[in-house]
């Protein structure tokens, strides 16, 4: 069906009905991905509304909360000191039915998380009870969407480098199989089983402790120069050792992993034909070799990327950085059930997002994918 | 029985194998004997067991063994208690009492100075307290009057650094320094004192006013360095904790990769047979788990219902069910789905699960094998990571648990590297191990990539 809807007459235009059929099929496949990405999400984030309410923990926090704050509010006011305990038992106790039922509180758990879910997938993501953020707002969005910079400043160098480094290295290194070089990166690859905070508190210890050339940790320097120049310049000097860490932690394996990707689409008989035509070695690792082993590459860079970003607490943690990770060990430090399942949230559509992002990049590599295939 | 005979003769070959497989026994022998000597009871009454049970030694030092790299030769901690008869005892009587004198003679040849210097006092009377007064005698042969005390019942702590007229007394005779440097030098001492060297003694010397009178008491002149492993900020002997983390690496990382990999394999193997909508069902749940942020969801399970370690284990299988281990074992199941004698079993009428159990699952072992012991490294640090952020299991010592409270100690900033490193590298070693191990069996069971 979906073959012709871009069945376009061949022989005429052949280089113009290739782009809009390759243009159609990235369109139609990125569209479907989209739809079944936001279901993934959908099921994510409800997973995790019921992980955070089974056996309505959450609502006692809640219930509790609505309590005490009832209960002193009408302690406390000066128009009702002169009614007896019995008169002001039954206000605080109406109140408190009230507030539930505003809340949906007193509704059974299924529609409640129901209503949770849809809250979480528009990011309402209520109040934090301790957390502030810069602004001095309470609300869990302001909080998170505040340090989500830094998070995706920091993982996106990262990967970006990453990528370029290992697809660089793993070229060179598929071209001098068996050298000293190739053989170090195999036997270095079972380090990769190491998450990057790892490998970060060595770095903090050799860098920051020891020789005291880099910053311990945090975004920049304290007080924060005021130039923007400077202050860029300030940002980079914190980004090395973070992302020296991840660098570390997943390069040795990658590189291997890929290297052998190479190794093995490099032992194909076209290439050997390649080869024999007295093609250049450039242009057939270029057309022969990278292109149809990229997509491969790029579905192993994806479970990296997801690794690295499932990481983020702790490693923001390690490294001080005011990241979204970061916000999720603090609330988990101070209880803050808004904000722990608010950042839970966002962390389900970063990945999502991630994985949109590379699917996408994978259909413009690789013509076979098919919507459904 | 063949198969192992081989894989056993093909490891030999490779020397990254063979180091694997020596750490990985050396854990595991490690960890039978941690058990059966610290049992676990043990173990979390003495990790647990604050100030009382560790307070003879000295907070935050590195381990012992760092003397052998150094010219000048730190401290050990000198424990004398007179109920272990490390003290010359000497009673008479005196009026209706008695006096009691407690003699402690130490040598000292270290090259820097104690951390600090206490007496603990274990005193039972009738009616008056007894009073003691303590005297430090130096090799070159001073005298120091240390303090003059009422002994109250029970236990009495008497710390060198907090008395402030032994402060005084050593700021007149001595110099401007703490107790337990002026104590070990010569008068008016020069910018970086040195400690003398030799034999010093102190005296308690105790007035009893009554006969049935009991003074015991034990002096601690507290190291600079400690034991194999060093100490921590709460005096606890690390050694514990190291000892006591490898068992748990060894059970959590095993058990989840075991029940990881193995469910993965069975639910590819139930999709492939049954194909279409079992399939297409356990596809996309695939897709979805792969999407779940498996940190943030063990977090949440951390903080709202249980650290304990084994419930955290059981969720982290549970997430990892449907894990990416799927898809491989997918590809692999459809090529053995298609061979002949499959075809063989189906016509003799075999029920699909006979077949998915007797004729799929068995295929699929010698991948499964490398796969298990290349994952166990990542729940290792897995469970580091989670006490790491505070999340660990609230009773056990974990080497991720020390690693914690080095980095929320400031260790890294205090240059205290033995808290953190000696952990790490344990866990480093463990995590190689089981790496290098599996990578290698990969290559042998699958000759596919050996080639590369």
């Amino acid at each position: 069906m979906s073959e012709q809807a871009v069945a376009i007459p061949r022989k005429k235009v052949q280089s113009a009905s290739f782009l809009q059929s390759t243009f159609a099929r990235i369109l139609r496949y990125t569209l479907i991905r989209g739809v079944t990405l936001f279901i993934t999400v959908i099921i994510g984030v409800y997973l995790t509304v019921l992980v955070a309410n089974m056996g309505g923990y959450v609502d006692q926090i809640r219930k509790g909360d609505i309590r005490e704050t009832i209960t002193i509010q009408v302690m406390n006011n000066p128009a009702l000191r002169n009614l007896g305990p019995d008169a002001k038992r039954q206000l605080i106790e109406e109140k408190i039915r009230l507030e539930e039922h505003r809340l949906g509180l007193d509704q059974p758990f299924l529609i409640r998380s129901f209503r949770f879910l849809e809250n979480a997938l528009t990011l309402r993501l209520g109040f934090a009870q301790f957390m502030n953020s810069n602004s001095g707002s309470r609300q869990v969005k302001l909080i998170l969407l505040e340090r989500l910079p830094a998070t995706l400043l920091l993982f996106g160098i990262a990967d970006i480098f990453l990528f370029f480094l290992s697809l660089f290295l793993a070229l060179i290194l598929s071209r001098q199989y068996g050298s000293f070089w190739d053989r170090l990166f195999v036997v270095l690859s079972p380090t990769s089983s190491a998450p990057g905070w790892f490998y970060g508190i060595f770095l903090i210890l050799i860098f920051a402790g020891w020789l005291r050339i880099l910053p311990f940790g945090d975004l920049v320097d304290a007080p924060a120069p005021q130039s923007r120049l400077l202050y860029a310049l300030s940002v980079g000097k914190h980004l090395i050792l973070p992302i020296m860490a991840l660098t570390v932690s997943s390069i040795f394996l990658s590189v291997y992993s890929w290297r052998t990707f190479f190794l093995i689409y490099s032992s194909e008989d076209y290439v050997e034909l390649a080869k024999a035509k007295g093609l250049s070695g450039r242009a057939i690792e270029r057309r022969y070799i990278l292109r149809p082993t990229l997509p491969t590459i790029v579905t192993n860079f994806l479970l990296t990327v997801i690794s690295l970003w499932t990481g983020a607490p702790i490693f923001e943690t390690v490294f001080n950085w005011p990241g979204l990770g970061r916000a999720l060990y603090q609330a988990v430090g101070l209880f803050d059930v808004p904000v722990i399942v608010g950042s839970t949230v966002i962390f389900a559509y970063l990945l999502a997002i991630t994985v949109f992002l590379l699917d996408i990049i994978y259909a413009i590599l690789d013509p076979r994918v098919r919507v459904g295939a | 029985m063949q198969t192992v005979k081989d894989a056993l003769r093909e490891i030999r070959r490779y020397p990254s194998a063979i180091a694997g497989l020596l750490i990985v026994l050396m854990l595991v022998v490690l960890s039978i004997y941690v058990v059966i000597a610290i049992p676990y009871r043990e173990a979390i009454t003495l990790w647990r067991g604050g100030e009382g049970t560790w307070r003879s030694l000295p907070r935050t030092v590195p381990p012992a063994w760092i003397n052998t790299f150094r010219s000048q030769k730190l401290p050990e901690t000198i424990d004398l208690d007179s109920r272990k008869g490390a003290a010359e005892r000497q009673e008479a009587p005196l009026g209706e009492g008695k006096s009691v004198t407690l003699l402690y003679t130490f040598d000292y040849q270290a090259d820097d100075f104690p951390r600090e210097i206490n007496i603990f006092f274990e005193t039972s009377y009738k009616e008056r307290a007894p009073f003691a007064s303590i005297t430090w005698y130096t090799p070159d042969g001073r005298e120091i009057a240390i303090a003059d005390l009422a002994l109250q019942a029970g236990s009495t702590s008497y710390r060198f650094a907090q008395d402030d007229k032994l402060l005084r007394r050593i700021r007149r005779q001595v110099g401007d320094v703490p107790p337990e440097v002026g104590l070990f030098v010569a008068p008016n001492p020069p910018e970086n004192p040195r400690p003398l060297k030799g034999t010093y003694r102190v005296k308690i010397q105790a007035t009893a006013f009554d006969p049935e009178t009991q003074i015991d008491a034990e002096l601690v002149v507290y190291g600079k360095v400690h034991g194999i492993a060093g100490t921590d900020h709460l005096r606890r002997d690390l050694k514990i904790a190291l000892l006591w983390g490898a068992p748990v690496a060894l059970a959590f990382g095993l058990l989840a990769a075991a029940g990881t990999t193995i469910t993965t394999m069975i639910i590819a193997a139930i999709g492939v047979w049954f194909s279409g909508v079992v399939d297409n069902l356990i596809q996309r749940i695939t897709e979805i788990v792969l999407m779940l942020p498996l940190l943030p969801i063990l977090i949440m399970v951390g903080t709202f219902y249980s650290r304990s370690i084994w419930v955290i284990l059981g969720v982290t299988i549970l997430l990892s069910i449907f894990g990416s281990g799927i898809k491989t074992y997918r590809a692999v199941f459809m090529q053995i789905r298609e061979s002949p004698y499959v075809e063989a079993a189906q016509a003799y009428g075999a029920s699909d699960w006979r077949i998915i159990f007797r004729y799929l699952v068995p295929r699929i072992v010698p991948m499964l094998i490398p796969n298990l012991v290349t994952l166990i490294p990542s729940y290792v640090f897995l469970e580091a990571s989670l006490a790491v952020l505070g999340l660990g299991d609230p009773q056990l010592p974990t080497w991720g648990k020390v690693i914690q409270d080095a980095v929320a100690n400031g260790a890294p900033y205090k240059a205290l590297y033995y808290w953190v490193l000696e952990p790490s590298a344990l866990l480093m070693i463990t995590g190689l191990g089981f790496a290098m191990l599996g990578f290698s069996l990969d290559r042998i069971f699958n000759p596919r990539l050996r080639e590369m």
